[in-house]
């Protein structure tokens, strides 16, 4: 089979591989040679297991992930869909952020919390906005874990993307509060606690 | 206030008291080359008894006990007369108000009596800039690792932004809380590290806290004081404690690393001296076809010439100065809200 790499990813590496008629990704966790073995079995292990649970359910809230073809856990490897579109990192709009802020909300509604919301792991392909990256999800319906997610959207917005900070927070924002079942404003107020945990911080 | 004199070249002293170190160090930085050298750096450290932490009165008592002397030796040292000095820098924050008042206080005392120009510096920029300058790394994404601070940030639009921090305790204070718990002395850091190697490398499972480019170590400190109380094996506590946090941290870097697609990473801060930590960077970073660079160890922690080092960059580039009245201390002054105005 010929692997062409399309991602050098910090947990997994992405190929791009032929499967069957069509092509497909490829997430290879393979083995972090900096980690203690027993603690990288168990993290690679579990991350996979998750990543392909959590591609599946989110797909019954109507957000859009990737089919999986094929689930390797030995190798801790997952064959699924390729979505041909554009990295929301290089397109981000606060019309993008807007729509994030729609499927966020939809996920927490279902009380799945993402744990690694950032702009590079939204597609958008013609019209459809798709999201991947499950690695780092959970289920749990602690107003707390919701707000993290939050907080580490943020966090890249104003760090990645600070030119357009402003504007698409906003948007984000509103978009997730109107498709909100949750106690929005106590999420904003747990995010701002969140942040004032940090160290030196002073939120006003 | 008199104005740096026009001369090829003028001399900074920089005066550092943010925690448990006492530094002064006098930079000479050279106007036709652009280029600065440290031509002498002396601190003292203050040493918690046995088990305990920084008391923060305590540490400004030792501050003022020895600022006068370091003051003397590293104006001997440098071959300068006070009256020589062009240009004076305190670390304002972020720390201890005590112990940077301590630093605030001889600043200002110095600048009035001699009319020398006088600014303030963030401690955390400090690491940066001097990081930055002895490893002559162009555009970094910095892991910033101490017992203040534990952050990955990479440099935008006038600030240095954060990818990635810890939501409760830094790295070093995880460390220092352990080490205390079994009896170290503060900072633990090397002694932990020490007690790793000579374990049998057993593995035991710690809870590994990963959110998004965040870390969480609080909940790891409580494991590992549990694995103590129940009569583990210290040395494999340790040893797990380090491949734990360490991970983590690598992991973060290699993910912002990932996102970045930067090319080089320097590694600053007191807990940039533990050699497992860079040696689990290094292969996270070589997947990613950067470079490590890392600060000298004897730059790592806290020091004066990061200090001035800063306000030389500072001072060079927009003339700033302040007046001897608005010479206050900032405790919570963090880095992101700094803005940089020489990248």
């Amino acid at each position: 089979m010929h692997y062409r790499i399309i991602k050098r990813g910090a947990e997994a590496d992405v190929y791009l591989i032929p499967w069957y008629k069509t092509m497909a990704i490829s997430k290879l966790r393979s083995p972090k040679k900096y980690r203690n073995i027993t603690l990288d079995n168990l993290i690679r292990g579990r991350r996979t297991i998750h990543e392909a649970t959590m591609l599946n359910d989110v797909k019954t809230t109507g957000i859009k992930t990737p089919f999986i073809y094929f689930l390797d856990l030995k190798r801790a490897e997952i064959i699924m869909e390729y979505i041909d579109g554009e990295n929301v990192k290089n397109i981000l709009s606060p019309e993008i952020g807007f729509e994030m802020g729609k499927y966020v909300s939809i996920l927490h509604n279902k009380n799945i919390i993402h744990g690694d919301l950032t702009t590079s792991n939204f597609i958008k392909r013609k019209d459809d906005l798709y999201l991947i990256d499950f690695g780092l999800s959970f289920y749990s319906q602690r107003i707390e874990d919701m707000a993290t997610d939050i907080r580490i959207i943020k966090e890249i917005l104003s760090s990645a993307h600070i030119q357009i900070f402003y504007d698409t927070y906003k948007r984000f924002l509103k978009g997730y509060e109107l498709t909100t079942n949750n106690n929005f404003s106590r999420i904003l107020k747990v995010v701002k606690d969140i942040e004032a945990r940090g160290r030196y911080a002073r939120v006003v | 206030m008199k104005k740096i004199k026009k001369k090829n070249r003028f001399f900074c002293l920089g005066i550092e008291s943010t925690a448990h170190t006492f530094g002064c160090s006098v930079i000479q930085f050279d106007l036709v080359k652009k280029k600065g050298k440290i031509i002498s750096d002396l601190r003292s450290i203050y040493q918690a008894p046995d088990g305990s932490g920084i008391h923060p009165r305590e540490a400004s008592r030792h501050h003022l006990d020895k600022s006068p002397h370091i003051l003397r030796e590293v104006l001997i040292q440098a071959n300068l007369k006070a009256k020589e000095i062009d240009l004076i820098s305190y670390s304002a924050g972020p720390g201890l108000g005590p112990c940077l008042r301590v630093g605030a206080v001889i600043a200002r005392a110095l600048s009035s009596f001699y009319n020398i120009p006088l600014i303030p510096v963030n401690h955390a920029l400090g690491h940066i800039e001097l990081g930055m300058m002895l490893t002559e790394c162009q555009d970094p994404l910095v892991l910033l690792v101490s017992g203040g601070h534990t952050m990955v940030l990479a440099f935008s639009n006038k600030k240095w932004r954060v990818f990635g921090e810890t939501q409760d305790i830094t790295i070093g204070q995880l460390l220092d809380q352990f080490g205390r718990y079994i009896g170290f002395a503060s900072p633990c850091g090397n002694k932990i590290e020490q007690y790793a190697n000579q374990s049998t490398k057993k593995y035991y499972n710690l809870p590994y806290i990963v959110k998004g480019n965040d870390v969480s170590f609080s909940g790891m400190l409580t494991a590992t004081k549990k694995l103590i109380d129940n009569g583990y094996d210290i040395f494999n506590v340790c040893f797990s404690l380090q491949e734990t946090a360490f991970a983590m941290l690598t992991e973060v870097v290699e993910r912002a690393l990932s996102f970045t697609e930067k090319k080089e990473v320097l590694i600053v801060g007191g807990v940039s001296a533990n050699k497992r930590l860079s040696t689990m960077l290094k292969i996270a970073i070589k997947r990613q076809k950067a470079t490590l660079y890392s600060c000298p160890i004897y730059y790592a922690g806290d020091n004066g010439a990061q200090i001035a080092w800063t306000a030389i960059c500072d001072n060079i580039s927009s003339g700033t100065t302040i007046k001897v009245q608005d010479a206050l201390i900032k405790q919570s002054w963090r880095l992101d809200k700094v803005e940089v105005k020489w990248r």
